[in-house]
């Protein structure tokens, strides 16, 4: 029977055109948007883990209270004898040590007295270990404008802004006034090394990068950091897996009566990347639902349409003693075949689409430059495994419902009038 | 005892007839400024993680010089500030470099105590810079206060109002209230161990608190003070911040 069916939608394309184009159209959108979505949401989660939260972070319970003001002061102490136990508690995981530092930025002039300073948002990295990841995992060689890498200690990356606005050149010597994890005054001279742009204002305000054994001595806090990142080897965030490891952690190392106990958190815990997750999921949730609405509702009218055209043929079908039921029935399974048609053709365009804009994104870095939120410059989506499936719901769905709606009129048939009928 | 002490100064009051507000902020300010001052205190800060002391040496002239060298501990040894006018400046010798502080830098915390640069830095007559009202009188330690409410006549003012409890006998503030201009405490300093120190009335031991800050406070301990002295001019340079 499908293989009759079939034919027939084959043979008779006004049965068929405008609904493969319809679901076709939809499911490309559906599967666009999903692509789209994910990709997105997916750079921004992983820029902020990448750059802040890691996919988990451990903190002084001290400091994660206060996390967003970066309070050294509450910084954890005996991070080596700390690293040494989570490499071997999770030797699946890369840990890393980050250092966090407000202050000021200053030129000096030939005096050695200020000729321009600005406020400074420092991370300090390992960035001068063979085996380090660190300059990689924040794409820093990527982001540098003029200049090279730090090289040794005692250099500096600096914001090209802020390079720019004092004429700052690479080789110039800069001094950062900062405070010590006891509070004392800290002033460390530094080599710019080069200027850097991350592209988004959070990232670019006043930044300064330095080599993470830089800012422990500038800031006194051999052997501590004021965060402890982990990142897993997949290299993306897993919220079952940081949510065990970090119950694994905080049962076995933090303590509610120590303010200065370690506490893990996971990268859905902070910066509200939980209510991200979840927004980007129900996202695609809204997407596929709008378009099975509206889909249906327009392949509905034109099984409508497809019903008056072909009320002739289930007259000739019914009187020919076919039942109602049946017709119904080889109605649904060409809606299926349909359906099936337009999604695959669906999927095969937005899924095409979904790789040339993760393949080329789109820069939004005039938009995002003033923002106050970690966004990446450039958007582009994503290519996942649900994207070959995901059209297929709305597709096959709506297509369906249209014909199940539209079908009903058959049985509103009254088989004593079809001959009368059939002689108009 | 304290209701005879009450009544003797209530008799004396009389006597005397009742100072306004402007006369009591003129008598403190008689008491706590000079022409110039040469201090050396000790600050012991009491942070979240333990104390820190730390000790230095002041030189002050009026409100508009100073020049404070850290003695004390060796990180903080070489240290210095020096603060002319409205501009201050910090000299470190492990960088051997000199930084001005201005703008929103002058309130954040000095070493991580409870007192920002600009505390350290004002050094105004309270009569230059408030307008008092009596609000009422109290007793704090045993002593007699009077209750002024400073409201801000000026538009630098530090804080933009302050509550005093002063000393009716000595003329000695023995607590404050400094507020933000939405009427916010910002911080509270209890003054005490006065002593009369070349003809005046001076609070040798200061505690101040953040309250926006945890921590138990910043004691503010004066070792020695000495008023009217001969100052060099030479101190109050940027030169002798590299001495």
């Amino acid at each position: 029977m499908i293989k009759f069916i079939a034919k027939g939608i084959l043979r008779d394309k006004s049965r068929s055109l405008l609904p493969i184009v319809v679901v076709s159209l939809g499911v490309l959108l559906t599967v666009f948007l999903s692509g789209w979505v994910t990709g997105v949401f997916g750079d921004m989660i992983d820029m902020n883990a990448r750059f802040t939260t890691g996919h988990v972070k451990i903190m002084t319970r001290a400091y994660a209270a206060n996390q967003n003001q970066k309070p050294n002061d509450l910084a954890l102490l005996g991070t080596s004898e700390l690293m040494d136990n989570l490499k071997e508690d999770y030797p699946d995981m890369k840990w890393v040590e980050r250092i966090n530092f407000g202050g000021l930025l200053d030129v000096p002039d030939e005096k050695g007295e200020t000729r321009g300073q600005a406020p400074a948002a420092g991370q300090a990295v390992d960035l001068l270990s063979p085996e380090s990841e660190e300059a990689e995992r924040m794409n820093i060689p990527g982001s540098i404008i003029s200049g090279n890498m730090i090289q040794k200690r005692g250099e500096a990356l600096i914001s090209n802004e802020f390079a720019n606005r004092f004429n700052v050149e690479p080789g110039d010597e800069v001094t950062l006034f900062s405070s010590t994890m006891y509070g004392s005054m800290a002033f460390k001279n530094f080599i710019v090394s080069g200027t850097i742009r991350f592209g988004t204002t959070v990232l670019d305000r006043g930044a300064v990068i330095v080599d993470i054994r830089d800012a422990r001595e500038a800031l006194n806090m051999e052997d501590a950091a004021g965060e402890i990142l982990g990142y897993f080897q997949e290299d993306k965030y897993l919220q079952e897996k940081a949510a065990a490891v970090k119950a694994s952690f905080n049962r076995k190392y933090s303590n509610e009566a120590d303010e200065f106990s370690p506490v893990m958190l996971t990268l859905g815990d902070q910066e509200g990347l939980d209510e991200m997750l979840a927004y980007s999921e129900s996202v695609i949730g809204i997407v596929i639902f709008i378009f099975v609405f509206a889909m249906s509702l327009v392949l509905w009218n034109t099984g409508l349409l497809g019903g008056l055209r072909r009320y002739g043929e289930f007259g000739v079908r019914l009187a020919l003693g076919e039942e109602k039921k049946h017709i119904y029935k080889t109605l649904i399974y060409e809606a299926v075949i349909i359906g099936f048609i337009g999604s695959l053709l669906g999927t095969a365009l937005g899924v095409s689409l979904a790789w040339y804009l993760q393949e080329h994104p789109v820069s939004f870095g005039a938009m995002t430059d003033n923002l106050g939120m970690m966004l990446p410059s450039e958007f582009r989506s994503v290519v996942t495994s649900q994207l070959f499936y995901i059209g297929f719901i709305p597709g096959l769905f709506a297509m369906v419902l249209g014909n199940a709606l539209s079908g009903i009129g058959i049985y509103k048939r009254n088989t004593a009038r079809l001959f009368k009928e059939l002689e108009v | 005892m304290n209701t005879l002490l009450m009544l003797f100064f209530s008799f004396s009051t009389l006597l005397q007839g009742n100072p306004d507000a402007d006369e009591i902020l003129e008598r403190v300010d008689q008491n706590m400024s000079s022409k110039n001052r040469v201090v050396e205190s000790t600050m012991i800060i009491h942070g979240r993680r333990g104390s820190r002391t730390i000790t230095s040496r002041t030189y002050s002239v009026g409100d508009t010089k100073s020049f404070t060298e850290y003695l004390s501990p060796p990180r903080e040894q070489g240290t210095k500030m020096l603060k002319l006018e409205e501009q201050l400046w910090i000299y470190s010798p492990d960088s051997d470099r000199t930084i001005q502080i201005s703008g929103h830098m002058l309130r954040q915390s000095v070493m991580g105590s409870d007192l920002s640069y600009e505390d350290m830095m004002d050094d105004r007559k309270l009569q230059e810079v408030y307008n008092a009202e009596i609000t009422g009188e109290t007793s704090i330690e045993g002593r007699i206060c009077y209750q002024l409410q400073l409201n801000a006549k000026v538009d630098d003012a530090s804080y933009e109002s302050r509550k005093l409890w002063i000393d009716k006998e000595r003329y000695i503030p023995l607590k404050q209230e400094l507020y933000a201009k939405g009427g916010q405490l910002l911080k509270r300093i209890t003054l005490s161990e006065i002593e009369r120190i070349e003809g005046r009335w001076f609070p040798m031991k200061m505690v101040y608190k953040d309250v926006l800050k945890e921590g138990e406070g910043t004691e503010f301990m004066v070792n020695s003070i000495r008023f009217n002295q001969d100052i060099p001019e030479y101190i109050f340079t940027k030169a002798a911040l590299r001495r």
